[in-house]
């Protein structure tokens, strides 16, 4: 084998590659330059800030006027919580849907498989009325009670369930367990994969989603990260400085998710596009 | 009992919960909304009459509802080809480069996990006029005049698209590698020796064998950009829609009508009337793309 | 038996002490988000808590967009506060809807309002002789300047303009802008969506000597020559000599904040937020006045209780009322927030205050429009603008449409 000399073409393609990086990185660049300038400084449009300053991060995390520990843990709470419930009834349901045999099976799965079809604006207005009239509005429950179980990872996880052998689950009958037990203890350890997959997916949908929290909670002290900081800007003029602190506040956890996790993401984003 | 019996009753246990849900926050909820499209239903209103196709009449009649369903069109017809085919670009450029396509993957998929919310306020302070907006103040050092952007009415829509294909870029480009990189090299292999060259590879080849990842993207994005709704909620002046309503999307017009106005009936008549829009859409484009895989 | 009998009423005292203290009535009170007015009232709270104690009371508060939706949406469903306080241009809306209730009509009538407040509040609050809520304070316009870019641009810094002659020349010389044209400081800043709207409504309007509505407010009239050349006036401070425009810098609060706009139309409320801002020396002066005639636009936040709110709760909701109308607070609204007692009297005292003063000269001469749908006659106004600046298009053609739109909507109300 000899050593291949760089294409011309390859040269090119690097060339396109960085530049458009570029572009894709430098929102974010600004954002953080942004966040590190002070009230004054924030109109003058430098990159590197004359003077940076953490006093907007000391002031949206630390201060006492400041709301945005509270979304923080808001935000938190819904992302965690919804996502072990979807975690656990979305593998029950794989589970059940694939190794069970049972009148209807298929009907339930169409059923289950059309609700994809019906997007978030469809259902929000009769969730309104139904979080009214249980007074579930400004609770984590009326924020939460939509993505407790996802058609999405229902789908997903029965693919994966597909792939157990049968003989695993019989021969743990044939030791007398429980069906339920068999689920928790022989099952689940064999798809912990798609487990981080549908968790990471779904711990960044919940976090990121705003149009269903911003019905669901009116009251600041229940806002979530996104709906926070668009209601962030108000009567008394857009204190930019603190709204791009804000912006960088809320994706930190996200960047932090990504960065360890970028293997399943990629892989995940991969295999959902190519079930199609 | 039978074990099939036994089995299948341990079955039903394990879905009842989960019909319940799937049943009461999703299949329940569209019914309750198809029929309350007949009534004059509003929060404002003490007593609900059913009216037949009164809202419908309404909205119909109603420009702002016409113009928001226009610019969801333009979102989506000018949006998610534009995502497919930069998409696509990259995508292939990266299948290219021997080295380094993780890390590039990696930044472009960064601005699809980061929120929605927070990347809109980023761009709408990036986006702004002179003499605080650094997209202009870059547009004027190398001599181009400044521009409106989300302040002029001829360019607030396209300049929200551009925010939105800025963060699907990744998804796609993503999916496209992976595609792409399922190609069995003996193919390619197999072209090159009858004699194909790059380009005759990429249209003869490469493409239609990425055909149905395209069909798949195409509807998503479609979807997507239909659905338009964060975006131009956090990037146009006080969440109007803006500036004149030409930034209102479809979703946007029902968010109003029901949580500003009150006017419930009428958004879930507007909502029905989307929904039958995104379907008639995707059906649309299976069947363009199955034509096209078939000849 | 007398022992017996005082004993029997020690104890029935004591009983009636303890069940007092036991039975703390929480009520709870709304008002839209504006840091200094949230932060007083919850000083006011602890003050009230502690003048009577088994009440407790829980502020919440909203963002302004998004107040009235989280109001109308809460009330009928009684999971709302119960004293609320609304801008006054939603009362129709919510009387109509029934989210008040009446207050007692014992103590608020008639002649308790013509006795404390400003004609213009007594006569906007009465609902065919019923009264469903009372304010504490006031706002008018006034036009607000940045005293260090008027010396930049050779200006005495205490003297403002005078009159829209004036008003012009001054901000054509006080605006400023890059090598390719683009505004890079505004020399008066133009924001309809602020208090933009009100000053062409209540204040240009008639300084070119039309009349914008009926006197009831149910019939819009600013759509005739004189209407037509007011409108132009404001449009061509944008179009021709191009000293602001809608949404420059953001908005004109942040612009006027961040030293990039010389002069503002604003409210008094703004006093608190501008003072907080460090290194910006400013000046208040009456609304510049056009061939002598002066005009002001005053509105104001009024406190009312909640249609659902019954016993116990609502006795307590009358008193902090009554608290949060008190001569006490209303003078410290005036110190805090900066909006003017809406009982005149009150006011006596602060007449040589520099930056009061202005403000209640406009209160002498201000109007108080009657809107019945607040938000949707705004973005009228907003959109007419827009339609001219953005569009190009023909100002009085635009007026025309606009007056028809906003006649739309009141009719709409009144039907």
């Amino acid at each position: 084998m000899n050593m291949k000399k760089p294409k011309p073409g390859t040269i090119a393609a690097y060339l396109v590659l960085s530049l458009f990086s570029i572009v894709m990185l430098f929102p974010f660049v600004w954002m953080l330059s942004s966040s590190l300038k002070d009230a004054t400084q924030i109109f003058k449009l430098k990159l590197f800030p004359d003077a940076p300053t953490l006093d907007n991060y000391r002031y949206i995390l630390f201060s006492e006027s400041s709301k945005f520990p509270r979304w923080f843990l808001n935000s938190a709470i819904v992302a965690v919580c919804t996502t072990v419930s979807v975690l656990f009834f979305d593998s029950l349901l794989g589970y059940t849907l694939s190794k069970y045999r049972f009148p209807g099976k298929n009907i339930i799965f169409m059923l289950i498989v059309s609700t994809l079809m019906i997007p978030t604006e469809m259902l929000v207005i009769p969730w309104y009325a139904m979080a009214r009239s249980l007074k579930w509005v400004n609770t984590y429950w009326g924020i939460m009670f939509p993505g407790m179980i996802s058609a999405f990872g229902v789908f997903l996880m029965r693919q994966f369930m597909q792939t157990i052998p049968d003989d695993l689950i019989d021969a743990a009958r044939v030791d007398g367990r429980g069906e339920f037990m068999i689920f928790l203890t022989v099952v689940l350890p064999l798809v912990t994969p798609a487990l981080a997959t549908l968790a990471i997916f779904n711990f960044i949908g919940n976090w990121n989603a705003f149009l269903w929290p911003l019905i669901a909670a009116s009251k600041p002290r229940m806002f979530t990260l996104p709906v926070g900081l668009a209601n962030f800007s108000g009567e008394a003029g857009s204190d930019w400085h603190y709204i791009m602190t804000g912006a960088a506040v809320a994706m930190a956890p996200l960047v932090a998710v990504f960065l360890l996790f970028q293997k399943q993401i990629v892989r995940g984003i991969a295999m959902t596009g190519l079930k199609g | 009992m039978t074990l099939a019996t036994k089995r299948a009753i341990t079955a039903y246990t394990f879905l009842a919960l989960p019909l319940v849900f799937f049943i009461c926050v999703r299949l329940g909820p569209m019914l309750y909304m198809l029929v309350m499209s007949f009534s004059d239903w509003g929060l404002l209103r003490k007593q609900t009459r059913f009216i037949g196709l009164g809202n419908y009449v309404t909205i119909f009649s109603d420009p702002v509802f016409l113009q928001s369903l226009g610019n969801t069109m333009r979102y989506a017809i000018f949006g998610a080809p534009a995502v497919i085919a930069i998409s696509l670009s990259i995508a292939l450029l990266l299948d290219l480069i021997p080295k380094g396509k993780a890390l590039f993957r990696l930044i472009y998929v960064l601005p699809y996990i980061t929120p929605i919310v927070a990347v809109s306020w980023v761009w709408r302070w990036m986006y702004l006029q002179p003499p605080l907006g650094v997209i202009n103040e870059l547009l004027m050092a190398i001599g181009l005049p400044a521009q409106g952007f989300l302040n002029s009415p001829d360019q607030a829509l396209q300049s929200i698209m551009a925010v939105n294909v800025w963060a699907e870029l990744g998804y796609c480009t993503t999916i496209f590698l992976a595609g792409l990189q399922t190609i069995p090299k003996e193919i390619s292999e197999a072209a090159r020796i009858d004699g194909a060259n790059g380009r005759l590879l990429l249209f003869k080849v490469t493409l239609p064998l990425l055909l149905p990842i395209t069909l798949f993207l195409t509807v998503m994005e479609g979807i997507q950009f239909l659905r338009i709704f964060t975006q131009v909620y956090n990037m146009s002046f006080q969440a109007m829609g803006g500036p004149l309503n030409s930034t209102k999307s479809a979703a946007l017009y029902i968010y109003q009508k029901a949580f500003t106005n009150f006017e419930m009936a009428q958004a879930a008549s507007a909502s029905l009337v989307l929904f039958v829009i995104i379907m008639t859409v995707t059906a649309i484009q299976l069947k363009f793309f199955d034509k096209k895989m078939n000849y | 038996m007398k022992a017996r009998k005082g004993l029997i009423f020690t104890v029935l005292i004591f009983l009636a002490v303890v069940a007092a203290g036991a039975q703390t009535v929480t009520i709870t009170y709304w008002q839209y988000f504006y840091e200094s007015k949230v932060k007083l009232v919850d000083e006011l709270i602890k003050k009230f808590e502690a003048a009577n104690p088994g009440i407790k009371v829980e502020q919440v508060t909203f963002p302004y967009e998004s107040f009235n939706q989280k109001v109308a949406a809460s009330i009928p469903a009684g999971e709302g506060p119960d004293v609320i306080t609304l801008f006054y241009g939603w009362l129709p809306m919510y009387v109509k809807g029934g989210y008040l209730q009446e207050l007692p009509p014992a103590e608020f009538n008639k002649a308790y309002f013509d006795k404390t407040y400003y004609p213009f509040v007594a006569e906007s609050v009465d609902f065919g002789g019923k009264y469903y809520s009372a304010p504490t304070a006031v706002r008018t316009l006034a036009l607000i300047w940045n005293k260090k870019l008027f010396k930049e641009a050779g200006y005495d810094p205490n003297t403002p303009p005078r009159t829209l002659e004036e008003l012009v020349t001054y901000a054509k010389k006080l605006s400023k802008f890059d090598a390719q044209g683009n505004l890079v400081q505004s020399g008066l800043l133009m924001q309809p969506s602020g208090q933009g709207h009100s000053w062409l409504r209540e204040v240009l309007f008639r300084q070119f000597g039309n009349l914008p509505y009926s006197a009831d407010y149910r019939k819009v009239s600013y759509a005739d020559a004189n209407g037509v050349a007011a409108f132009k006036w404001y449009t061509d401070l944008i179009t021709k000599d191009k000293v602001g425009y809608p949404n420059f810098a953001t908005d004109d609060v942040t612009a006027f904040k961040a030293g990039k706009g010389a002069m503002n139309i604003d409210g008094s409320f703004r006093i608190a937020t501008l003072n907080a801002v460090k290194d910006l020396e400013w000046g208040v002066a009456e609304l510049p006045s056009y061939k002598g005639i002066k005009s002001n636009y005053a509105s104001y936040w009024t406190h009312g209780i909640v249609s659902g709110t019954k016993g116990k709760k609502l006795e307590a909701s009358i008193k902090f009322l009554k608290y949060l109308t008190s001569p006490e607070v209303q003078e410290l609204w005036l110190e805090r927030v900066g909006e003017l007692p809406a009982t005149p009297a009150l006011s006596e005292k602060y007449k040589n205050d520099p930056v009061v003063q202005p403000f209640l000269k406009g209160l002498a001469y201000a109007k108080a429009s009657l809107f019945v749908d607040e938000a949707g006659q705004r973005t009228v106004f907003v959109d007419m603008i827009d339609e001219v600046v953005l569009k190009k298009a023909d100002p009085a053609a635009v007026l025309k449409a606009a007056a028809a739109k906003e006649q739309a909507i009141i009719d709409n109300f009144w039907k």
